[in-house]
């Protein structure tokens, strides 16, 4: 269990000053032109040592997405986009720095930007964050006027500017390259790749897109150094992490703790446990909606981590716990599922266009059992036929949910479509 | 050149190809639905997924620049699984009508769900029905058929420059929609070529045919001066359809609406049998033996400077030379082409043609417009200039009436003035076009049919010398014809001979009865009102202006009705083919000439078109080389001395009604009325 | 530079006011050169809010002239981003986020609530043109679940007995402070007056050496944050929820208190601190 002493998001619930006065007493901005000189060579590969995998999703090593970034850009522009696009269900970690520490966020980015060589920096922040959004840009606005970012960002001799960018409703913005798409004025439609945004990002100048709590982190991982966070966590899955416990539990809740946390622990030590006790779990969706869920039976051991989530056919993705206890329809808790990745599918590629209304659909009767039973391989064989084959990963975020619902409760399914056969009337919970 | 491996054979492509392209050269078949070569890659059909050796995940074969070393399968059962996959999503909602769709028959979905799909479907659930788009008098659209390739979106913005198209919503409402407007393209039609569906079809062509009925003919186009080379569908006599046909260098693969859309045309206000202008003065019915003997009976006797002879727009080279002959015979000097009075010098080819080639465009770095509209003069050529516009790195200066050309244009003036001072090498554009490494002049016939034409010739050629436009690799002069008929006609000579009277002159004549005698082939753009006391013979297809006014008609042969031979602005010469025989009594123009001449005059000396084909190459041997545009030698040519300085003004005021075929096509007459009122709008606003 | 061949949007009746047009030119500003089109869902949300929080074709054709964009591409990003109303919406506009965490939690009761005490259906607006209903998906806030957006702002943490008081609160245009209806502070487990927080701001003291702030004074300010929402607080917290358009013109309109320096980056949603503006963040002010 994460100590007091290495928690970095002190001000997670807004129990203290957000803005940059309050943000100093905690630390935030200590040293940073001494980060800075570091020298960008030493900070990505510090970053690199700290096995900081990004918190957004994929958990892809952030010092190495770094170095992809031209090392020589010859006065072009570089851009550091940040992704507050916060929107996959259960999550809800970024808004709690979005509104309670965005110094801290701010930090992170003039310490990364320098690090990867940008010369602006857009925090893309989803529309409905509009107190959010509010607090970032007076946070900003603070930045600005104690020449922390801009000109001579930090006395560092380095201009920097931060623009605070809104969305206005797409949960497909999240992905890093209709993020892109987005921020230039279009329809947030993925873009393909090759190139990729560190070649050829914002208005087709090298772009790193991080997550928020990514980059809020990095300042303190070179505070503190990397040998305090790799102390924290398990190999490969490092340091600290903010999860979103919501759903069946006693006290829904944003915690920071270490990673690897197990879940049994993270649920009972911070949320007050499972609404009528563990016995009483059905399942987790361990990594947000994206994610396929895991029956009670993995919950009692899983670490909260990338690579156990993974070992279990599932996965930490942006570490949003969704509970459901055994009062749950399952099925029905999947179909919202669907469709929500039915209406958050772009329309642009065919699988996830056409494949997304089709397994909402079938869902929707098998809620209820109107279905024949041949019709869950189908379900499952359109789910394959999604997976893998469309231009981002929405696709495959809309498949692994309903692949992990047949993995594990296939016999609730049959349950239902038998009785509706046998009764004619559906499937009441 | 990178190498790599698909399928097991080793291949190499050129850096910058895609995975797919690599495919093509090997000769294996990638399915696709959203690719096309000439639009930008979308990548969103998932259609051409394949294997590629290190990613976890299925690659899209279209999106994927090749590199060395690459391992590409194409035929592994992730990737036949993948197709099928995407195949029956496209399928689920996509309606069952195929019997009704006028794409029936030439459908990519139709082929490949053939080829790669399925032969049962799973889909339980209701269809998605997409309300249908108004898209102009043009395009029908049937939008629950769409598969959302955005192929459309991605040809009206990027080739035909109009950013009216777009994808409105997201995920399985996304509709494809131009907000219930008409395309503003001259271009338009080819949005039914490129939806690989029945979504986008065309409207006059509706229902009114299968394409398996149809007799497909190759030819070339007529109703400008480019000679789009297009295939022409026919069910018995009836043309159903223009469609394009490839040529890289001429009209790539697209068509403009009036080449693809006027064919309705070709079956109204036909004249299809001989008519005399009797007693009473009114037109009657007549035999060709009548017709011929009415002939006879005014040109016997008559002196050869008192006929002439004036040759339209649409003309193949073969009457236009058979005419020419018979006029010999007669003795008459007094031959004109140029019917809408431009001051070419028929002296000197290379100062009469589009020198740099419609291909060449894309070398050129800097294009100086003069008195010309190019989106309407020759809309495959404005093409080529917005394309090489989007590649970067071309200035346009226009010198005449601002007009929106779809790329952005700097407007240096108005008149001759400014061309003036631009071949005195003063002026802004003149250091752009002094820096450029290939520039080009380009004058329309705005600049060249005024009285002081043959001086704005001079002026043009005074500015290709003076910023260095032709040299040996480069020829940035150029002449941008209007009428398919006019460089072949200019190439066989008719023009007129010695002594022998030009437009003006045969006009004049005309009028003060110095002429008495007047055939029109095929000529209905010139002023008439002079002909009123002529005795006039017009050989035509349509009754069109000048056959009003005729005292005998000879019923000819349209474009797609006779075998002949075009030159188009550049100089290329380009054969037309029979697609279907003329209507009634009308017969083939060079047939009828012949022969007339048994009647009046001598016997023409050909009896086949191979003979008159041969002809034709002794008078000029550039009809020799088919489909080759050689390039002509740099001589002296126009007039110098005083221009004018009344501002260049555009001959076309309306695209869509150009010619006899355009004219009496009722598609085009509403293009004409919806659209134009738009396009002006947009002009001057846009320009 | 203009690459295509585009109709002029029709504008028809709108046009900015004048406040609107001066935000949309530094909003603009923060985008390179020739990229302002960067700035159309900025500038789309401006005309919704002046517009009465929908967009006519007239708003859409308006900012696509602005931003030297073919019309037809405003039209594409409006209908794309679910924040853009496509048709007039209620003075209330209530969205009931209805995707599973907060399903899990009793969403379909609050939707229901709203629907039986408003008596519309869903989309529809009341015949006093009070309210609108509708679903949207997750709107990030699950550890808060069940929750709505209405207008702006979020209010977390509902029981159908409490989403019915905010409704005839509203009806009454009494105040409703934003965020946790429970009282509870931000997404913490604990309720509203957590007892660790104080010891965890001064762990982090020990990290920030440099800083010569009290712990005893975050303790006051924290503890002061910790309290629920004071009537006061409400009050200004209404205002917001009230007058609509003119509140949210005012946080998107205020200057910014670095306005000079910094005019590239004036803020969108910032808002001078002396003005009503902003009172929906009341639970966050110092009291």
């Amino acid at each position: 269990m994460l100590q007091d002493k290495d928690r970095i998001f002190t001000n997670l619930y807004g129990q203290d000053d957000w803005r940059l006065d309050g943000a100093r007493r905690r630390g935030v901005w200590d040293g940073t032109k001494k980060l800075l000189d570091l020298g960008r060579d030493e900070i990505i590969d510090q970053v690199k040592a700290s096995e900081l995998r990004g918190r957004g999703g994929a958990g892809f090593p952030a010092g190495l997405k770094w170095s992809f970034m031209p090392k020589e850009n010859e006065g072009r522009p570089a851009y550091l986009v940040v992704n507050a696009d916060e929107s996959e269900p259960g999550t809800c970690k970024d808004r709690e720095i979005l509104r309670y520490d965005p110094q801290r966020l701010l930090e992170g980015c003039v310490v990364s930007g320098f690090a990867m060589g940008a010369t602006a920096c857009y925090i893309y922040i989803r529309g409905e964050f509009f107190s959010e959004a509010s607090h970032v840009q007076q946070a900003i606005d603070e930045a600005y006027e104690a020449g922390l970012i801009g000109k001579n960002a930090c006395g560092s001799g380095w201009d920097y500017d931060i623009h605070l960018h809104r969305g206005a409703g797409a949960y497909i913005c999240g992905e890093e390259t209709a993020l892109l798409e987005s921020l230039e004025g279009r329809k947030g439609q993925p873009r393909l790749k090759p190139p990729f945004p560190a070649a050829c990002g914002l208005y087709g100048y090298p772009t790193t897109v991080n997550n928020v709590e990514t980059i809020a982190v990095v300042p303190e991982i070179l505070r503190r150094g990397v040998t305090w966070w790799t102390s924290l966590g398990r190999p490969k899955n490092t340091g600290t992490k903010i999860f979103s416990i919501s759903g069946h539990v006693e006290k829904p809740c944003n915690v920071e703790e270490v990673m690897g946390i197990p879940l049994k622990e993270l649920i009972e030590k911070h949320a007050g446990g499972i609404r009528g006790g563990w016995d009483n779990l059905l399942a987790v969706i361990p990594g947000g909606s994206s994610v396929p869920c895991i029956p009670r039976s993995i919950c009692d051991t899983v670490l909260m981590d990338f690579d156990s989530l993974q070992a279990v056919k599932s996965g930490l993705g942006t570490a949003a716990i969704i509970v459901m206890d055994k009062s749950t329809d399952i099925v029905a808790a999947i179909q919202r599922l669907a469709h929500f990745y039915m209406h958050e599918s772009c329309g642009q590629c065919t699988p996830c266009r056409e494949g997304t209304g089709w397994m909402w659909r079938v869902l929707t009767r098998m809620m209820t059992g109107r279905a024949e039973s041949e019709e869950i391989d189908v379900l499952l064989d359109v789910s394959r036929q999604v997976e893998g084959h469309t231009i981002c990963a929405l696709g495959d975020a809309a498949a692994w949910p309903i692949q992990g619902l047949i993995r594990h409760f296939r016999p609730e399914l049959e349950r239902r479509i038998k009785r509706y056969k046998e009764t004619g009337r559906a499937a009441a919970e | 050149m990178p190498k790599l491996t698909i399928d097991g054979r080793e291949i190499e492509a050129a850096s910058g190809l895609t995975v797919i392209q690599a495919c093509e050269l090997a000769g294996i078949e990638i399915p696709r639905f959203c690719y096309h070569e000439r639009l930008s890659v979308a990548g969103n059909c998932r259609m051409c997924l394949v294997e590629m050796e290190r990613s976890p995940k299925l690659i899209a074969s279209c999106a994927m620049p090749v590199a060395d070393g690459m391992v590409i399968r194409t035929d592994t059962p992730a990737v036949q699984k993948a197709r099928k996959g995407v195949m029956e999503f496209l399928l689920i909602n996509h309606p069952l009508d195929c019997p009704i769709c006028d794409q029936g028959g030439e459908c990519d979905l139709q082929d490949q769900a053939m080829a790669y799909g399925f032969d049962r479907g799973r889909y339980e659930e209701n269809k998605r029905a997409v309300a249908d788009k108004y898209m102009g008098p043009l395009i029908q659209t049937i939008m629950t058929r769409c598969i959302h390739c955005t192929r459309c979106v991605r040809f009206s913005t990027e080739v035909a420059g109009v950013e009216e198209m777009g994808a409105l919503g997201r995920g399985e409402h996304v509709e494809i929609t131009t907000l219930e407007k008409a395309v503003g393209s001259e271009l338009s039609g080819n949005l039914v070529d490129v939806c690989p569906v029945g979504a986008l079809t065309s409207k006059p062509y509706a229902f009114s045919a299968r394409s398996w009925e149809l007799r497909n003919t190759d030819s070339v186009d007529v109703l400008d001066a480019v000679g789009s080379n297009i295939r022409v569908d026919c069910r018995g006599r009836e043309v159903m359809r223009v469609l394009p046909r490839l040529h890289e260098d001429v009209n790539e693969e697209w068509i403009a609406d009036k080449t693809r859309y006027a064919c309705d045309g070709l079956r109204r206000q036909r004249l299809d049998r001989p008519y005399v202008r009797n007693a009473e003065g009114r037109l009657v019915a007549a035999t060709w033996g009548e017709a011929f003997k009415a002939i006879a009976g005014r040109l016997g006797g008559l002196s050869g400077e008192k006929i002439a002879a004036v040759a339209g727009d649409l003309c193949d080279a073969e009457s236009m030379l058979a005419l020419k002959d018979l006029m010999g015979t007669l003795g008459s000097p007094n031959l004109e082409c140029r019917q809408d009075g431009a001051k070419l010098d028929p002296g000197t080819r290379a100062g009469y043609l589009f020198n740099t080639g419609i291909a060449g465009i894309k070398q050129a770095d800097a294009v100086l417009l003069v008195g010309t509209n190019p989106r309407w003069e020759a809309a495959m050529i404005n093409a080529r200039l917005r394309r090489r516009f989007l590649a970067g790195g071309l200035e346009v200066g226009l010198i005449g009436p601002a007009v929106d050309l779809t790329y952005p244009v700097e407007s240096l003036g108005a008149g001759p003035e400014t061309l003036k001072q631009l071949a005195d090498g003063k002026g802004a554009f003149a250091k752009k076009l002094k820096s450029a490494e290939r520039p080009m002049v380009v004058l329309g016939s705005g600049a060249l049919a005024r009285p002081d034409g043959a001086a704005v010739l001079a002026l043009g050629r005074k500015l290709a010398d003076t910023f260095g436009m032709v040299r040996d690799d480069w020829n940035g002069f150029n002449v941008l014809h209007r009428a398919a008929a006019r460089v072949g006609a200019l190439d066989l000579g008719f023009v007129p001979g010695e002594g022998g009277r030009d437009l003006v002159g045969i006009l004049e004549g005309a009028a003060s009865g110095a002429v008495e005698a007047v055939y029109l082939l095929g000529a209905d753009e010139l002023d008439l009102s002079p002909l009123d006391k002529a005795f006039v013979i017009y050989q035509g297809h349509h009754g069109d202006a000048a056959a009003h006014l005729a005292d005998v008609i000879l019923p000819g042969a349209a474009y797609t009705e006779k075998n002949g031979t075009y030159v188009n602005t550049e100089g290329r010469v380009q054969l037309g083919r029979l697609a279907a025989f003329p209507p009634g009594e009308a017969r083939e123009d060079w047939t009828i000439l012949r022969a007339l001449s048994e009647v009046v005059g001598e016997r023409l000396p050909y009896d086949n078109l191979g003979q008159l084909r041969q002809r034709l190459i002794g008078v000029n041997p550039v009809f020799a080389a088919v489909d080759q545009a050689e390039r002509a030698p740099w001589e002296p040519f126009g007039q110098e001395g005083p221009v004018d300085p009344a501002p260049f003004e555009l001959p076309i005021d309306d695209y869509y009604r150009t010619d006899p075929v355009s004219r009496a096509s009722e598609t085009m007459a509403r293009c004409s009325a919806e659209l134009l009122p738009a396009a002006r709008e947009a002009t001057g606003t846009d320009g | 530079m203009k690459v295509t061949s585009h109709p002029v949007g029709k504008a028809g009746g709108f046009a900015f006011t004048a406040e609107n047009e001066a935000r949309a030119g530094q909003i603009i500003a923060r985008y390179p050169e020739g990229r302002q089109a960067s700035a159309v869902i900025a500038l789309l949300d401006l005309a919704q809010r002046q517009n009465g929080n929908w967009l006519s074709t007239e708003a859409i054709e308006y900012v696509a002239n602005k931003l030297d964009m073919a019309p037809i591409r405003v039209h594409e990003v409006v209908s794309f981003y679910t924040m853009f109303n496509q048709k007039p919406v209620g003075k209330h506009f209530i969205q009931v986020c209805r995707t599973t965490p907060c399903w899990l939690r009793g969403s379909d009761d609050l939707t229901g609530t709203c629907l039986r005490k408003l008596g519309t259906k869903l989309g529809e607006t009341s015949d006093d043109g009070l309210f609108t209903v509708v679903e949207v998906e997750c709107l990030g806030a699950c550890a808060n679940a069940p929750m709505v957006q209405i207008n702006d702002l979020y209010y977390e943490d509902l029981s159908p007995e409490r989403m019915a008081g905010v409704i005839d609160d509203l009806k009454a245009g009494k105040e409703i402070p934003m965020g946790s209806q429970t009282g509870r502070q931000g997404s913490s487990p604990n309720g509203a007056a957590a007892a660790g927080v104080a010891a965890i701001v001064e762990e982090a003291l020990v990290v920030g050496e440099d800083d010569g702030a009290e712990p005893a004074a975050d303790e006051a300010a924290a503890a002061s944050h910790d309290a629920p929402p004071t009537d006061a607080d409400a009050e200004e917290s209404v205002a917001g929820a009230d007058e609509l358009t003119g509140v949210d013109q005012g946080m998107v309109t205020a200057d910014s208190p670095a306005d000079e320096d910094v005019a590239v980056d004036a803020p969108e949603v910032a808002a001078d601190e002396d003005t009503a503006a902003t009172a929906p963040r009341a639970t966050d002010k110092e009291a």
